[in-house]
């Protein structure tokens, strides 16, 4: 054999060792996917078919595909990330369980504690008018308390409750006689 | 005959209802007693009526007459008597017969009452019950009639209605679908008529609230004679919820107890205002303030009850319970559109009236917590609201559907159910009137202290969440500090009258019945917080396809399947069962049976296997959706820790309620 037909059997060869490495990456991947590591991502999203039902204890047999879709998707090596916005991408933001943060759903996220936030403001104004409106417009001084109705009394300590107690047994027993 | 009997018994019902309101508008308005009373004595006359009609559809369900198409629905021969029973209330017709049937008669027993020192609430007490229980009615007669039965017309068509079409001939099925299985456990069949109850209870302290503001009463006198009927609607309300949450962890196979779904929200809305509704009123019975605001809690609570009743019955908002789609969403929506919009204009009409002198001079004192507790309520009310209505704004302004999942939910309330927890332990330690930092302090530094020792036993424990050290130190706080005021009380006692310690307990709490029951309710609700917080925070869960011998792990457990076997039930089901032998370090601790079970019908049961201790719940279910043989056999085990002290506190709640609402014999003390 002459030096050019050598070289083009080992450069024959090489290329055909390179074609191998391929294939032997591909048998070297990971072990399917487990159940768990299936639902672990099943259990963030929601079928795009039944109302509310989680994708990782629905029943149906679409459901079913669809987790056997992420399982193939997890030996592809793709992330949780990829894995939900392919979701997304074909069924909408509804498979997710909270709506992104995109265009109108803001809203849903600033509506309660602006509310909420709105509540306590109020309250906090209203107590300052009635501390105000309970203080003697002359000297300064509280305003005697109205009388509560029912035999609880109106001051209290941590001390001077168990006389509380007291007292009012002593009226309960004035009354039995 | 019957169904027609039955349907006619509803026509009558109605037409009284709608009788005695417009007699006793007319004898408010001439001043005419006499007018009153007819009022008052058709409003009496409902009950029957309706019960005879209600009694129909139970025969009917019970001898199986599969023409009429509501029985043919929820019932089928191979079903036990009481199952045929509890049919009533298992389709929606059915359980608008219940809601409606549950409104006469409380109305008919408010009625019934001594009316001579509050003559001039009647009438308008009436008017609101008949016109809630008219509504309903007219749901049932035109919308969701039970007593539709089967057709053919000439067309060959199937068509259901209650008086034959042209040429059509009667059709009678021999045998039903029965009855849904997820239906057939005893949670969901006490679970809608517990919450129906407490729903239909609201509608009276709600009636006598919008007759206060309608005779211009500005006095409380509405909240002193609805005080036992407010009690009753909340725990039958609360039970009802806990009944929900137990079915829903013995049977949708989940493993979990709430799932945020909108109907299950929308039970939970008027429990919220309900409960903030129960606080404030104390505060009007003791120091006649917030008038104006109580009003405004019961109206909301009142529609809140018709929404909810909206949500699960119009499929506009589809989840895992709800009904069929029907044309009885816009009538329930037109309803609830009118009566809030009249209420509220008729509190405006009355809001200088109803103004009182508020003498709240410190952020310390109890009124004022009681309010931070009616902000922390609304807080949650507005969270859920929010969520289960936005899925529809998104749907209307965009076209795009999304889904609030339970993520949204836990991150919102966590905090403020932690704050509602800080409160219980705070707040029976305050005093009404003055208190400041200082005294409320003093007042609650000593019962602190063993509290402060929780979150070091948890750092033992190898405990490293923040949300599980918060929460469960705040649990010990309440449990702590309420026991510390049941010693105290009863300490007190015992020195005046040498009883022994036991019997000055007892006799504490027979005599404040209100606030010991209370504090026993506030205990309740925090043992329930320890199985929330176990399951919610420490749940974990693995899913495995074994071959018989083979096992799975989990949380320190090891299950070993040990056999799968198929075979038919007395009532015609197939069922699927598996034994699995469970062990851990080593120790045999029993066996567990997951199966399911198919029906005639075609549905399907799943049933959990579970072993059930203090510390923990082991749960295993059978997938049933995927390949089920004896080779390869799919299980999904979950391991929920403490689950089982939301049940105990349950009881503990149903105990402590006992307490609260006793009728107490002493009239003098009933007074108070």
């Amino acid at each position: 054999m002459n030096i050019k037909n050598f070289t083009i059997v080992i450069v024959y060869l090489l290329l055909l060792a390179a074609a191998l490495v391929p294939v032997m990456v591909v048998s070297a991947q990971q072990p399917t996917p487990s159940d768990d590591q299936v639902n672990a991502i099943a259990r963030k999203l929601y079928c795009p078919v039944c109302e509310n039902t989680p994708l990782d204890v629905c029943p149906t047999t679409a459901c079913h595909q669809w987790r056997e879709l992420i399982r193939q998707m997890l030996a592809e090596g793709k992330t949780e990330a990829e894995i939900k916005r392919y979701f997304v991408d074909y069924y909408g933001a509804r498979v997710l369980s909270e709506p992104p943060v995109t265009g109108i759903n803001w809203l849903m996220y600033i509506v309660p504690p602006v509310l909420f936030l709105g509540g306590v403001y109020l309250l906090f104004r209203a107590f300052q008018t009635w501390k105000r409106l309970g203080k003697d417009p002359v000297s300064g001084a509280d305003k005697p308390a109205k009388p509560v109705v029912g035999p609880e009394p109106t001051i209290g300590s941590g001390l001077a409750a168990s006389d509380e107690y007291v007292a009012r047994i002593e009226e309960e027993l004035e009354k039995r006689k | 005959m019957l169904a027609q009997f039955g349907f006619g018994m509803f026509v009558l019902t109605f037409l009284l209802s709608l009788f005695s309101m417009v007699t006793a508008v007319l004898g408010y308005f001439n001043k005419s007693d006499r007018w009153v009373e007819t009022a008052r004595r058709a409003m009496l006359l409902t009950f029957p009526l309706i019960t005879l009609a209600a009694l129909t559809l139970i025969f009917l369900l019970v001898s199986g007459h599969y023409e009429l198409e509501y029985v043919y629905s929820v019932t089928s021969n191979d079903m036990p008597l009481y199952l045929k029973i509890t049919a009533l209330w298992g389709g929606q017709a059915g359980s608008l017969v219940l809601w409606s049937w549950l409104m006469a008669a409380f109305a008919s027993a408010v009625t019934l009452r001594k009316w001579e020192r509050d003559r001039e609430l009647l009438p308008w007490v009436i008017v609101v019950t008949s016109v809630t229980l008219a509504f309903f009615l007219s749901l049932s007669i035109f919308y969701e009639n039970p007593f539709v039965r089967w057709w053919q017309t000439t067309g060959g068509e199937f068509v259901q209605r209650m008086f034959a079409p042209a040429g059509a001939i009667a059709i009678t099925p021999t045998d039903g679908q029965g009855l849904n299985p997820l239906l057939r456990h005893p949670g969901m069949i006490l679970h809608p008529p517990m919450l129906y109850l407490g729903f239909v209870a609201f509608v009276i302290p709600f009636a006598f609230a919008i007759a206060a503001l309608v005779t211009g009463r500005s006095d409380d006198r509405w909240i002193r004679l609805t005080r036992q009927w407010t009690l009753v609607a909340w725990l039958f309300l609360s039970l009802g919820l806990v009944l929900g949450m137990r079915w829903a962890y013995d049977v949708l196979g989940w493993g979990g107890y709430w799932a945020w779904d909108p109907v299950e929200i929308a039970a939970l809305m008027p429990w919220l205002t309900g409960t903030a509704f129960l606080h404030s009123v104390m505060i009007q019975e003791k120091r006649g303030m917030f008038k104006q605001w109580n009003m405004l809690l019961i109206i909301l609570t009142y529609s809140l009850v018709i929404f909810g009743t909206f949500l699960t019955r119009s499929g506009v908002l589809s989840s895992v319970h709800a009904f069929s789609q029907s044309a009885i969403g816009p009538m329930f929506f037109a309803f609830i559109g009118i009566t809030f919009v009249t209420s509220v204009a008729l509190l405006i009409y009355r809001w200088k009236d109803l103004h009182s002198d508020v003498e709240m001079s410190s952020m310390f004192s109890r009124e004022a917590l009681f309010l931070l507790n009616n902000l922390l309520f609304m807080g949650v009310l507005i969270v859920c609201f929010w969520g289960v209505i936005f899925p529809l704004i998104s749907e209307l302004v965009t076209g795009q559907k999304v889904t609030v999942g339970p993520p949204f939910y836990q991150r919102a309330n966590a905090p403020l159910f932690g704050a509602l927890m800080a409160l219980m332990g705070i707040a029976p330690l305050s005093a009404w009137g003055k208190s400041t930092f200082k005294t409320l302090g003093r007042a609650l530094w000593k019962p602190s202290i063993p509290s402060a020792i929780v979150p070091l036993v948890l750092v033992i424990l190898g405990v490293r969440n923040w949300i599980a050290m918060v929460g469960f130190t705040l649990i010990a706080f309440v449990i702590f500090v309420t026991l510390f005021e049941f010693w105290r009380g009863a300490r007190s006692r015992q020195k005046k009258t040498s009883e022994v310690f036991l019997v000055s307990l007892w006799q504490l709490a027979r005599r404040n019945r209100r606030r010991y029951g209370g504090y026993l309710i506030h205990i309740s609700m925090v043992v329930m917080a320890i199985g929330i917080l176990g399951i919610e925070l420490y749940q974990t869960t693995t899913q495995k396809t074994l071959a018989v011998g083979e096992d799975i792990q989990i949380a320190g457990y090891t299950l070993r399947y040990d056999s799968l076997a198929q075979f038919p039930y007395t009532d015609g089901r197939i069922v699927t069962r598996a034994v699995l032998s469970v062990f851990q370090g080593g120790k045999f601790l029993g066996e567990l049976y997951p199966r399911y079970d198919y029906y005639p019908s075609g549905q399907l049961m799943t049933i959990a296997g579970v072993r059930s201790t203090l510390a923990d719940d082991l749960y295993v279910v059978l997938v049933n959706w995927e390949n089920v043989s004896a080779a390869q056999t799919p299980f999904k085990v979950y391991h929920n820790p403490l689950v089982n002290w939301l049940w105990i506190g349950s009881l503990i709640f149903i105990f402590g309620f006992l307490v609260a609402a006793w009728p107490v014999r002493e009239a003098d003390i009933q007074e108070r």
